[in-house]
């Protein structure tokens, strides 16, 4: 399976009831597998008129409760941002798919990180921020979609997934979890699942009070910042409770090479060329882009003598790195507009800075 | 003794904030009364614009979104593709209908969603200060049209949206009407009920334009403005059913 269709397929065994997306390279394969897939599974699936209006679908799809979802590539999550904003603001859990590519403006179709700054730093107006997920492969990219599910109804928030043109193309095997039975069982009544149970908060539920209302404006004195204080408490509960990180030969390391997605893949193999040649290296990988794994990367940095931080951008991660280890060794190596960092330019600068 | 005439259970008993003789209040009532009529009060979900009615929900008892600024119909064919069997329904102006939301407003029609639209029509922008709306008449002076509007080769015409509405596939009811005076607020009334019952009935996006007074941005006394409307308004937007 493509990275693509093994989120999508993902997306549908998380419970996933709606999804609205349009048309942009490189992520068409995941569109079009939600539109042979939801109808199957009678959920629902529209190819919206513009990205606009897809996440306002699906914004509206989780104002009901529903567990939804959209997918684009960059261009057309800058037009998301707005509703993303609105998703953050009024408490509306979803899952929204970036699979970048080259910017700004058009660009062009080739892999990229460069929109690590809009992602990790809320992305629309306002105070606030939304979960980033960063997948390193197929495997890893089905999973993430599933917890991001989880996420996003457990801490009523958008939620995203920011996977590289790399990991939305590449082809490898992958074990999908299976649907579980009780969700099944919700799907066929209607498609409530024990998710969307729980939401009482939701519009169009028998409840007790008269109206339920989904809402961003406060415009009362001192209402919108009493709610911004409230989300500040959510986006710090999320921020100690949901670093994810994963490290490869960091025990011994006199030098930790930092990256994510795609490129922690080719760091990968510098790591194991350099290791037989007995150079002491390892690889931190970041899947948790905000909140950014701090804990574990201020532990893993403990003794290294040098940091290099590897990007498909000009450098971006590598600003929340110097923030996280106030230290003077930190180096970037990074590549903008479909060009890659390779593994042997990886490796040269290793031993050029030993 | 008899009550003939009460609030709508559907409806607040709180003061509005619209301006001494706005027409978002009495088609607020409008749509609380059909809603009670039709008995939709435990079914019904409204989505609320951006402009003047973004509070909508503070005098409708229903459950009510709210929508990014000419994004209600998007936030409803979320609602709508979600609980097929509820009703859902927006409330727009003519600057979130007709200008920024202009792809959500012709798409959701063409694929003749389920939903009922309530189109507030005041030929301005309201909350923003009276500039001009895609509705404004020729010669109408607002806040960005300091010399009233011109068409060509500047503002254009006022634009038709109903009109063009109408003629989509999968639209089953439009209507425009006004609130100006008690015969012109029954139609509306009327019309109103007709739309909510294509929806009910199943049979595709319905529409009712109202043709609505703003009195503060218009700079007329209540009264007059309700007679701009009669006088003006109707004649480039004429009353009527428009399609059925
Ligand atoms: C994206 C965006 N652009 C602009 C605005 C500012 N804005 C708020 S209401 C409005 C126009 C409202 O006019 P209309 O839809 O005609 O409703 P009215 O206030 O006249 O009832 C505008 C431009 C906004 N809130 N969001
Ligand atoms: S500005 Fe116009 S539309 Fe807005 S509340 Fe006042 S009269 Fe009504």
């Amino acid at each position: 399976m493509t990275g693509n269709e093994a989120m999508a397929e993902s997306a549908v065994r998380s419970g996933c009831q709606f999804y609205a997306g349009y048309p942009i390279t490189p992520q068409n394969e995941l569109t079009a597998y939600m539109a042979k897939r939801m109808p199957e599974e009678k959920r629902v699936f529209i190819q919206a008129e513009s990205e606009l209006a897809a996440i306002n679908m699906v914004y509206g799809a989780s104002a009901v409760g529903r567990r939804a979802m959209t997918s684009s590539s960059s261009p057309g999550i800058s037009l998301k941002q707005e509703g993303i904003s609105y998703l953050a603001g009024s408490e509306l859990p979803a899952v929204i798919i970036n699979v970048v590519r080259g910017g700004p403006g058009l660009g062009n179709i080739a892999s990229a990180q460069s929109d690590y700054f809009q992602a990790t730093r809320g992305g629309g107006h306002g105070d606030y921020y939304t979960p980033v997920l960063a997948p390193a492969g197929v495997q890893e990219a089905s999973e993430l979609v599933s917890c991001a599910f989880d996420l996003a109804d457990f801490y009523r928030t958008p939620v995203l997934i920011l996977a590289d043109a790399i990991v939305g193309q590449m082809m490898e095997p992958v074990t999908l979890k299976a649907q579980s039975a009780a969700k099944q069982r919700g799907l066929a009544k209607g498609g409530r699942t024990a998710h969307s149970a729980r939401k009482d908060w939701a519009l169009g539920k028998k409840k007790k009070k008269p109206q339920n209302i989904i809402r961003s404006l406060f415009i009362k004195e001192g209402a919108l910042e009493a709610h911004n204080q409230k989300l500040l408490t959510k986006w710090n509960k999320i921020k100690s409770q949901q670093q994810r990180h994963s490290t490869y030969k960091i025990k011994d390391a006199d030098y930790l090479i930092v990256a994510y997605g795609s490129q922690a893949r080719i760091v990968q193999a510098a790591v194991d060329s350099l290791r037989k040649e007995k150079i002491k290296v390892g690889l931190f990988r970041p899947i948790s882009l905000w909140p950014y794994p701090v804990k574990a990367l201020k532990r893993a940095a403990k003794g290294v003598k040098k940091i290099l931080v590897v990007e498909q951008s000009l450098g971006q991660m590598v600003e929340d790195v110097k923030l996280t280890l106030a230290t003077k060794n930190i180096y970037f190596m990074g590549r903008a507009g479909g060009g890659i960092p390779q593994e042997t330019e990886i490796i040269n600068w290793i031993k050029k800075n030993l | 003794m008899k009550i003939i005439y009460d609030l709508p259970k559907s409806l607040k008993k709180v003061p509005a904030h619209y301006c001494p003789g706005c027409g978002h209040g009495i088609v607020h009532r409008l749509v609380a009364q059909v809603v009670d009529e039709l008995n939709l009060g435990k079914k019904i979900i409204g989505v609320a614009p951006v402009g003047c009615a973004v509070l909508a929900y503070d005098y409708w008892n229903f459950d009510v979104s709210e929508a990014a600024h000419g994004r209600a119909l998007a936030v409803a064919t979320g609602i709508k593709r979600c609980l097929p069997d509820n009703f859902v329904f927006t409330y727009q102006g003519d600057g979130d209908l007709a200008s920024i939301g202009l792809a959500e407003t012709i798409h959701t029609a063409n694929r003749g969603e389920n939903i009922t639209c309530v189109f507030i029509n005041n030929a301005c922008y309201g909350m923003t200060g009276g500039q001009m709306a895609p509705t404004t008449l020729l010669g109408q002076k607002t806040a960005t049209t300091p010399k009233g509007r011109e068409s060509e080769k500047k503002e254009g015409w006022p634009l038709q949206i109903s009109d063009i509405i109408a003629g989509l596939k999968g639209v089953s009811f439009v209507a425009r009407s006004s609130v100006s005076n008690p015969a012109r607020v029954k139609q509306t009334y009327g019309y109103i009920k007709q739309a909510f019952g294509k929806q009910i009935d199943k049979k595709g996006f319905s529409l009712v334009e109202v043709l609505s007074p703003c009195p503060t941005i218009w700079q007329k006394t209540p009264y007059k403005a309700g007679r701009w409307v009669e006088e003006k308004m109707s004649k480039v937007f004429p009353l009527g059913i428009i399609k059925k």
